[in-house]
């Protein structure tokens, strides 16, 4: 297929590069340096999707980031992305998109019914209908309008592409490389200040690219050429293209996102495809530049009507024509330009310019060059319904309020520009008050907030000379002030074309008898008529009224709608625009892919894997793991085809009979030192410290100071100032924070060194009748015996060579050991035990397995310190010193944990002693009582005893004290279960702790 | 994100910290006799100011030390930052 409205000649395009493409299953062609909008006009197709509530036919308006119509979906590399813009995505050979918002297609699409309904969907449609029946909103309503709202489909797939992200560091930062950004760059890098320079398109230039304009002798695009090309060679620049700075963060931090690779059929390997910078810099230049402002008429939202800017951007930097029979309507004489770029190439535009008698040298050109101009003309409306076929138009009289006679004429594109909108986003995010231009009608940023400077057209600056000269300035000064270096730039001769005053007017009055359709906000559908319901019906903010229409919303946030929709809610209300308001401007400024804000940290990067020295032990002999916090520990040893139900309760049995060894590395560490440790320990824990004999352990619980239980653990004594603590896993973060800012802030005076030591010891428990016997054999140099190493005794031993550490401390309730040595040799210790284990019928055993054995002795752990639990409830209440003044004792008094009938930890047995009971749910006193059923209690946690031989849980119940020996119910509304159980002591087995003495 | 000027360390992103509270809260003594109220306005009571405001932060991913911050709660500028046991005039 021919590209019909290609120019022979001209553009920024590599016209020896031909790719190919599809659009909606057709094949195309176009060039290297196409974007797909170019190419697609440059085939002369318009018609790219369907708007978003009328479903009316949608083309091009933009020729960048401000595009509000033309979102496809793109697929590339077996991948696909909803909502691309097609003005912004690179051609590539093989690229493939289709139109988003329309079924069956584009050309026929049945929503586009909604358009003739549209008089039944004014503002606040959703909100005025869809509330009654109220049952109707989740079967009815809500499906319909999901299925019929949104744009494109977001890929259910995983997202194989890597992104990156990148932390950054610079003097000046400068977004945007048009004459403002280039000049401000240049100066501030001949300073030798450390530059980032970021243009959000491909091309560097902006403005330059466009415009007809001469720099130093150098047409304005030859001039950026050189500039850019000498910054690439310093080496105190980045000078980076397709990488937008999207948001503007407290304490000068950008983010700024960079496509290294959408605009390539695929992604390089080793590259990313696309690329996250977090810069801070010490000073920000926003030279982002402005957007054309639409003008209002009828049916405005035609394809083939777009601004005049990108009419022209679509000329010269891609040789393209947007149509061979053009109309340009313009408020200023920006249009004059596009109209002059028509006619050099050969087309022979009507300029219809809403002024009564402007005077300028760009007029003067246009009419020279016999252009056909009329002046005090508007377009009343477009005619045509998938494509501009010809306009309305009428002489308007001087107060711009009557309409002269209706005139066709025909035309197949109309280019309109209503003068500039200053892109003041990124200012305005740093917390920039903005400020109201008068002269361009138009918030300019104000006093800077942040370390930031708006140049340029950002700034309301419109001419090159004073854009360049500020910018030059700033670079200059700005980088000054930091590197102390004072190189002046004299500013080069620049030639350009003196602009007249634009006209105020923006909206064409409807003429009597005529109902159409005037948009202001293109991508939501959003007319003056909706603006006009909303403010009748009395929202006045003008935040809300956005949010009631819905003006300036969705994915371009309003750039090219926002100040049309202000002047109209100023006209309408008889306001000056500054006392309207503008809407919040909010981070991103265009939408950026979750993968990017994501980066690296999916799946097993999400967050770190902490693997125990004897991690590839475990992996050996069949374990199987599970996270516990950022750990993997083995959960169970698999046998055959054992279930995790008959392996923990084989592995649990073990240990009451025989013995057996667990990896309780993961056990938080922490070495405390200092002679006021005692002293120290005293005020951490609830219980007494200061009589804790040196090679003693004890095992102590610490609040916090609202007297909620915050862990538990033992810590020995291992020399006169020297403690090792253990807290549980999840907690050991947290207990090192807690303890360095008692020591750090509320008791400088204690002399007491804390640190992690986590890391540096391997732990092994083994536990079990036969432990003993086990020990003897892994230490024969040491006296392991019941009188030498007591219950809550501690010794340092000789393990075959290996020093270690051995605490006779128990979890299981059994005779039990942990054993600790240094990180390094946990392997060789395990392996040790492993083996001589043997003779003694050992087995390793997980967490499910030392969680029965815990439950089923009674003594807690995270799921009963769960943070809403004091020492009373947990039956820990006998640690709690009355002599002495500890963290969180003052709060124990208070009315609710003093109370007869506090709530306490007992046992649950299902009275058929079979039925397994699902851990969380709830005890209730009558399971058939109406809801909502008084809840006295809850499960904890929940285990098979293998002691007993039938379920047993622990809960946390209402006056369990005086519970013993009541039959309630257990109820599971998520399990669907009802189960009468038996209230029993918590300590299910052994209950006077004989074992562990033994 | 906030940047910091850790008193040890020097500038450092807010990812680094973990926020600790209000600084201008004081524990009351051990062993001392104070009325229920006093209690309850060191565990639970805080001002949630507007402004100028003296917090905690400890430099949880840097050398672990607490420190204090001058922050306005509105604007998110840092005025200065002390070490623990700084006197703040």
């Amino acid at each position: 297929m021919s590209q019909n409205f290609r120019l022979e000649n001209g553009g920024l395009i590599n016209r020896n590069k031909k790719l190919s493409f599809k659009f909606n299953g057709k094949k195309y062609f176009g060039y290297e340096g196409d974007t797909l909008a170019s190419a697609l006009i440059a085939n002369g197709v318009h018609l790219v999707g369907r708007s978003f509530k009328y479903h009316r036919p949608r083309g091009f308006f933009g020729a960048g980031v401000d595009e509000p119509y033309a979102m496809v979906q793109l697929y590339r590399n077996n991948e696909t992305e909803p909502n691309v813009k097609a003005t912004e995505q690179e051609l590539f050979e093989g690229l493939e998109a289709k139109s988003v918002n329309c079924w069956p297609s584009v050309n026929f699409d049945i929503g586009a019914i909604n358009n003739f309904l549209k008089i039944f969907l004014p503002a606040g449609f959703y909100y005025k209908t869809f509330m009654w029946p109220k049952s109707f909103w989740y079967r009815v309503y809500e499906p319909f309008i999901r299925k019929a709202a949104g744009l494109g489909v977001v890929s259910t797939k995983h997202d194989k592409e890597r992104y990156e992200h990148k932390y950054e560091y610079c003097d000046l930062l400068i977004a945007g490389s048009g004459p403002s950004g280039l000049a401000s760059a240049y100066a501030a890098a001949k300073n030798g200040a450390r530059v980032i320079l970021a243009e959000d398109k491909p091309r560097f230039g902006g403005s330059l690219l466009t415009s007809d304009v001469n720099i130093g002798n150098q047409s304005g695009d030859d001039w950026a050429n050189s500039i850019i090309s000498e910054l690439k060679q310093m080496p105190n620049v980045v000078v980076k293209n397709r990488s937008q700075v999207f948001g503007y963060y407290d304490h000068n931090m950008l983010v700024m996102s960079e496509k290294v690779s959408d605009h390539l059929p695929k992604t390089k390997k080793y590259h990313p495809k696309q690329r996250l910078w977090y810069i801070r810099a010490k000073e920000v230049l926003i030279s982002s530049g402005s957007i054309e402002r639409p003008l209002v008429f009828g049916n405005n939202d035609t394809p083939g009507v777009m601004l005049s800017s990108a009419a022209k951007e679509y000329l010269k930097v891609y040789g393209v024509l947007v149509g061979k029979n053009p109309l340009v309507f313009t408020n200023n004489d920006s249009g004059y330009e596009t109209a002059i770029e028509f006619k050099k190439n050969g087309i022979n535009p009507i300029i219809l310019d809403s002024r009564v008698n402007p005077k300028s040298e760009i007029i003067d050109e246009a009419i020279n060059l016999g252009i056909k101009i009329q002046f005090s003309y508007v377009v009343i409306a477009a005619q045509g319904y998938k494509k501009v076929r010809s306009a309305d138009i009428a002489k308007i009289s001087d107060d711009k309020k009557k309409l002269g006679a209706i005139e066709n004429i025909k035309c197949d594109c109309i280019c309109v520009s209503g003068f500039w909108t200053p892109t003041i986003h990124l200012a305005s995010q740093s917390g920039n008050k903005t400020k109201f231009k008068e002269e361009i009608d138009a918030f300019v940023p104000g006093k800077s907030k942040q370390n930031e400077t708006t140049l340029g057209a950002a700034n309301g600056v419109f001419t090159l000379e004073e854009t360049l000269q500020s910018s030059f300035i700033a670079g200059q000064d700005l980088s000054k002030k930091i590197t102390n270096n004072d190189n002046k730039i004299s500013l080069p001769n620049v030639v350009e074309k003196k602009s007249s005053q634009h006209d105020k007017f923006w909206c064409v009055p409807m003429p009597e008898g005529k109902n159409y359709k005037r948009f202001l906000d293109f991508q939501n559908d959003v007319a003056v008529s909706d603006i006009e319901i909303a403010l009748k019906e009395g929202y006045r903010s003008i935040e809300h009224v956005k949010r009631y229409t819905t003006l300036g919303m969705a994915t371009d946030q309003g750039k090219t709608s926002n100040l049309n929709g202000l002047q109209l809610v100023s006209d309408i209300e008889n306001k000056v625009i500054p006392a309207v308001g503008h809407t919040t401007f909010r981070p991103p400024y265009t939408p950026i892919s979750i993968g990017a804000i994501v980066g690296r940290e999916v799946g097993k990067h999400s967050k770190p894997t902490r693997k125990s020295p004897m991690h590839s032990w475990h992996k050996n002999n069949n374990a199987v793991f599970v996270d516990a916090g950022v750990w993997l520990r083995p959960r169970y040893y698999k046998q055959g085809k054992e279930t995790l139900f008959e392996a923990s309760k084989r592995e649990a049995k073990n240990v009451r009979t025989n013995v057996g060894v667990c990896d309780v590395t993961t056990l938080g560490k922490i070495d405390i030192k200092g002679p006021d440790a005692a002293e120290f320990l005293n005020r951490v824990y609830t219980n007494a410290w200061l009589k804790l004999p040196v090679g003693k352990a004890r095992y102590g619980v610490m609040l916090r100071e609202d007297g909620i239980v915050m862990d538990d653990g033992t810590t020995t004594r291992i020399s006169e100032n020297h403690y090792h603590m253990t807290t549980t896993t999840a907690q050991a973060a947290n207990v090192l924070s807690h303890l360095e800012y008692y020591l750090q802030l509320v008791w400088p005076e204690l002399n007491v060194n804390v640190v992690s030591t986590t890391e540096q010891w391997a732990g092994a428990a083994i536990a079990g009748p036969k432990s003993r016997k086990l020990l003897e054999k892994l230490f024969p140099y040491n006296d392991v015996s019941n009188e030498a190493l007591p219950f809550m005794g501690y010794m340092e031993a000789d393990l075959f060579g290996v020093k270690a550490r051995i605490f006779r401390i128990s979890f299981s309730g059994e005779l039990a050991y942990e054993v600790n040595v240094k990180s390094d040799n946990g392997n060789f210790m395990w392996e040790k035990i492993i083996e001589l284990g043997q003779e003694f019928e050992l087995q390793p055993y997980g967490t499910e397995a030392l969680s029965t054995l815990r439950i089923e002795m009674g003594h807690v752990a995270g799921s009963e310190l769960d943070g809403r639990t004091i020492s009373y409830d947990t039956s820990l209440e006998g640690l709690i010193s009355k002599k002495k003044d500890f963290i969180g004792k003052r709060s124990l008094n208070r009315e609710a944990f003093t109370s007869s009938d506090r709530q306490k930890i007992v046992g649950v047995v299902p009275l058929d002693k079979k039925t397994s009971i699902p851990e969380g749910s709830h005890l209730v006193k009558d399971a058939k009582a109406p809801l909502p059923n008084k809840k006295l209690g809850h499960i904890s946690a929940s285990c098979w005893s293998v002691e007993y031989d039938n379920p047993f849980s622990l809960a946390i119940l209402k006056d369990g004290k005086n519970m013993i020996g009541e039959k309630l119910f257990v109820m599971s509304p998520l399990k669907n279960k009802v189960i009468p159980v038996e209230i029993v002591s918590s300590h299910y087995v052994d209950p006077k702790g004989e074992r562990v003495r033994s | 994100m906030l940047h910091i000027k850790c008193p040890h360390c020097g500038m450092r992103s807010q990812n680094e910290f973990s926020y600790g509270g209000d600084a201008s809260v004081k524990r009351p003594e051990l062993n001392k006799e104070i009325t229920d109220e006093e209690w309850d306005n060191f565990v639970y009571n805080r001002k949630s100011l507007r402004g100028k405001h003296l917090e905690l932060w400890q430099h949880l991913s840097g050398c672990r030390q607490w420190i204090k911050v001058e922050r306005d709660t509105a604007t998110h500028e840092i005025f200065n930052t002390y070490k623990a046991e700084e006197e703040i005039s």
